[in-house]
């Protein structure tokens, strides 16, 4: 008898451990066949495989090489015979007349050395172009027979494209393009362009050494005036940009948490025994986060205009309503037991929350509104893109031009630079102002919890 | 008697010292308050200078365009179910990039973490140069990545996807690592001892440990990356916000769409807000039930 019930009970365990492990498996196999599923199904709902044939890979070749090089363009107009020298073809890189780097020699045949033997000779009437283990190539352009060209003999390689009226020659230490109007150089370097001072300072092309001599002999401050007014990289109008878009942040953030912190009194059970007006503020605080920072971005710029200030209100609205949020939470977590304490000594209405409530939230209060600072500073970078203002609109106008890939990889550099210091900022008044003032840590394990609430 | 004396020249400076400290702390909060005040004070001119419309000026129209919006939407109230149905699709397309890009992003950034935990990194030397990868990537505002990839990829959800991926990599990765320090070593022990490779100690060991928390990391980061690929779409990335650029720059005329278009964001927002406070609650109380039983 007793031998049949542990049997009975023993089947039955073992069904039940099966349908465990059955259970279990599903899932340890069916998660991740449901999430490559959902992959499989994204591929084609966003036309992966369409991809390859739309994207412009030649676009991404450009971004990168003009990202950390740039090239000189030498210029010889073959009506009045003029040969220029510009920085990337812009007016501002121009070199003055009759000026020019040292491997361009101007004179009636301008010679221009590519390095490695490469020589390209501007004469009279024909473009030369020396190349070592092929030989010369001569051009003549001419206004009635369009371009001639003299190859040396055997196949035309695959780096020479010609036509009628163009002949382009490209090699690993730069590109000729010759056509009737114009013969044109191009010769690549790595680096940043003109990125301290540009040409027409008189501090271009010094050394560090020098220009410290300089500085120690009084002319610091034109030093720095040339570098900060520097007319291609605009040191400091993007200075301001940054400034702007930190601004954004700062004035969105605490204006947010200044307007948060008394309606978050209103929210709190324990401090508002008015239940309607406790539920009306709360469904004010999710509209207000509901309608997301896109739409208050758009509806702000309309009253408003494009500048910091409406960006600033954009961040100021959304996060009252998340601040909102957290504070109302916090409150309704405080300890009663200090206030009584508090109110035991005799303490009214106004000391009760001056010396019960807020000490005990500023912890949490000021964790969040730091966290959400570095956050905002992020959020501001794309805000400021589309109401224009700050470094995103830098940024967006610079990859409009699609050509000034340089300026966009600073402005990235600067961003993140950006974004990091104010990450290390927040950490450090968070550490100085909340663990800092007390000897222990106040940041209790539920604390920390709540903050992973709010990671933006 | 002599003691008493003494006992209360001890008061007397104890006070003294008290008193002093407090009033030196209300000096210093005052002076931060005084400073705080006038940054914020200064910040507000200044960006009020250099906006195009000012805040007096905008307050007076800040409710001229809702208005607009809405009478018209009101107006042309029967085509609002027409609307709200044509723009599902890119409504879908939008919560899509959120979902495939938080997706890879916790991918992205489970490896990350792990990389970068102290005791469970494959390579325990390299654990510097995967957090500073971390934080690189969380420092990346979406938008740059997505605006250099929209010119190499064409206009369309897989740069927002990659770009958001990537932001969501990084911050998942900081805050993953952090909950995997606190893991407990037993388990991947007793699954080296039995010769299991990296990969199968920690998908064994140490992601049944961490799951629950990782998974209501991720859901609060899709609620947030519905958010940014809204704002993505606005600037060329497809979706809702793709979209809604179109009716706003069509102004007038096009108003009951936009509003459309306002009120699929603002009800999608919410619900997934609500529904990941739900699912969230639940598998952290499910998580504590499940360590005491």
């Amino acid at each position: 008898m007793s031998t049949a019930t542990t049997d009975l009970d023993l089947i039955h365990l073992k069904h039940r451990a099966d349908r465990l492990f059955t259970r279990k498996r599903l899932l340890g196999f069916g998660l991740p066949a449901l999430v490559l599923a959902y992959l499989a199904y994204i591929f084609f709902a966003f036309d992966m495989p369409g991809l390859a044939a739309r994207a412009n890979w030649d676009n991404g070749r450009t971004l990168v090489a003009d990202s950390y090089s740039y090239k000189t363009h030498v210029t010889r107009d073959n009506r009045s015979g003029a040969v220029s020298v510009a920085v990337e073809g812009e007016r501002k890189g121009t070199w003055p007349d009759g000026q020019a780097p040292d491997w361009v020699d101007l004179g009636e045949t301008t010679v221009i050395d590519l390095e490695n033997g490469h020589i390209v000779r501007f004469g009279p009437k024909t473009v030369e172009y020396d190349i070592p283990g092929y030989g010369t190539l001569r051009a003549t352009p001419s206004r009635s027979r369009g371009v001639v060209t003299e190859l040396p003999p055997g196949e035309v390689p695959d780096w020479i494209n010609q036509s009628k009226n163009r002949i382009t020659v490209t090699t690993e230490a730069g590109r000729l393009t010759v056509t009737r109007n114009r013969s044109e150089v191009f010769r690549y370097f790595t680096g940043w362009e003109l990125f301290w001072f540009t040409l027409d300072s008189p501090y271009h092309g010094l050394s560090p050494a020098e220009l410290a001599r300089r500085a120690a002999n009084g002319e610091a401050w034109a030093i720095w005036h040339g570098f900060w007014n520097n007319t291609m990289w605009r040191h400091g109008d993007v200075a301001w940009a940054i400034g702007e878009t930190i601004l954004m942040a700062f004035l969105g953030t605490f204006g947010a948490a200044i307007i948060a912190l008394p309606l978050a009194f209103l929210a709190a059970r324990n401090f508002n025994p008015l239940a309607p007006v406790r539920f009306a503020v709360r469904r004010v605080f999710d509209f207000v986060r509901g309608v997301d920072a896109l739409i208050w971005t758009v509806v702000l710029a309309r009253a408003f205009g494009p500048g910091p200030l409406t960006g600033a209100l954009a961040i100021l609205v959304t996060d009252s309503g998340t601040f909102g949020k957290i504070f109302s939470e916090a409150l309704e977590n405080v300890d009663a037991k200090q206030i009584e304490g508090v109110q035991s000594t005799g303490a009214n209405a106004a000391q009760r929350y001056r010396f019960g409530v807020i000490p005990q939230i500023t912890p949490v209060l000021l964790s969040q509104v730091l966290y959400f600072l570095e956050s905002n500073t992020r959020s501001a970078t794309i805000i400021g893109a589309i109401t224009g203002g700050g470094i995103g609109l830098l940024l967006t106008q610079a990859i409009i031009t699609q050509k000034d890939w340089e300026e966009v990889a600073y402005y990235i550099l600067l961003i993140v630079l950006m974004v990091m210091l104010m990450d290390w900022l927040s950490g450090w008044l968070r550490a100085r102002l909340i663990r800092g003032g007390s000897d222990k840590p106040r940041k209790t394990r539920d604390a920390s919890r709540r903050d992973a609430f709010l990671l933006p | 008697m002599t003691d008493l004396t003494a006992g209360q020249d001890d008061l007397t400076r104890i006070r003294e010292d008290y008193t002093a400290l407090t009033q030196r702390k209300r000096v210093y909060g005052g002076i931060l308050l005084i400073l705080f005040v006038s940054l914020m004070a200064a910040g507000f001119h200044t960006a009020d200078d250099r906006n195009a419309g000012g805040f007096v000026d905008g307050w007076r129209r800040i409710l001229d365009y809702p208005a607009e919006v809405l009478t018209e939407a009101l107006e042309k109230s029967a085509q609002l179910p027409a609307h709200l149905v044509h723009f599902l699709p890119a409504l879908v397309e939008t919560l899509n990039i959120a979902a495939a890009a938080t997706l890879l992003g916790t991918l992205g950034g489970t490896v990350l973490a792990l990389l970068s935990t102290r005791g469970l990194a494959y390579w325990p030397r390299l654990i510097p140069l995967f957090r500073r990868i971390a934080d690189i990537c969380r420092a990346v505002p979406e938008i740059v990545i997505a605006l250099v990839l929209i010119f190499v990829l064409g206009g369309g959800p897989v740069p927002a996807m990659i770009a958001i991926a990537i932001h969501t990599a990084g911050a998942l990765g900081k805050l993953f690592s952090e909950v995997a320090e606190n893991v407990s070593l037993k388990p991947v022990e007793g699954l080296e001892s039995t010769g299991a490779n990296w990969a199968q100690r920690m998908y064994l060991g140490v992601i049944p440990q961490v799951g629950p928390n990782f998974v209501s990391y991720a859901l609060l980061r899709f609620e947030i990356n519905i958010r940014a690929s809204a704002i993505l779409g606005f600037v060329g990335a497809g979706g809702i916000g793709y979209e809604l650029r179109n009716a706003m720059s069509w102004g007038q005329g096009r108003y009951d769409e936009a509003a459309a278009i306002f009120i699929l964001l603002f009800v999608t927002i919410v619900a997934v807000d609500q529904l990941s406070d739900r699912l969230r609650a639940r598998l952290t109380h499910g998580a504590r039930a499940g360590a005491t039983t």
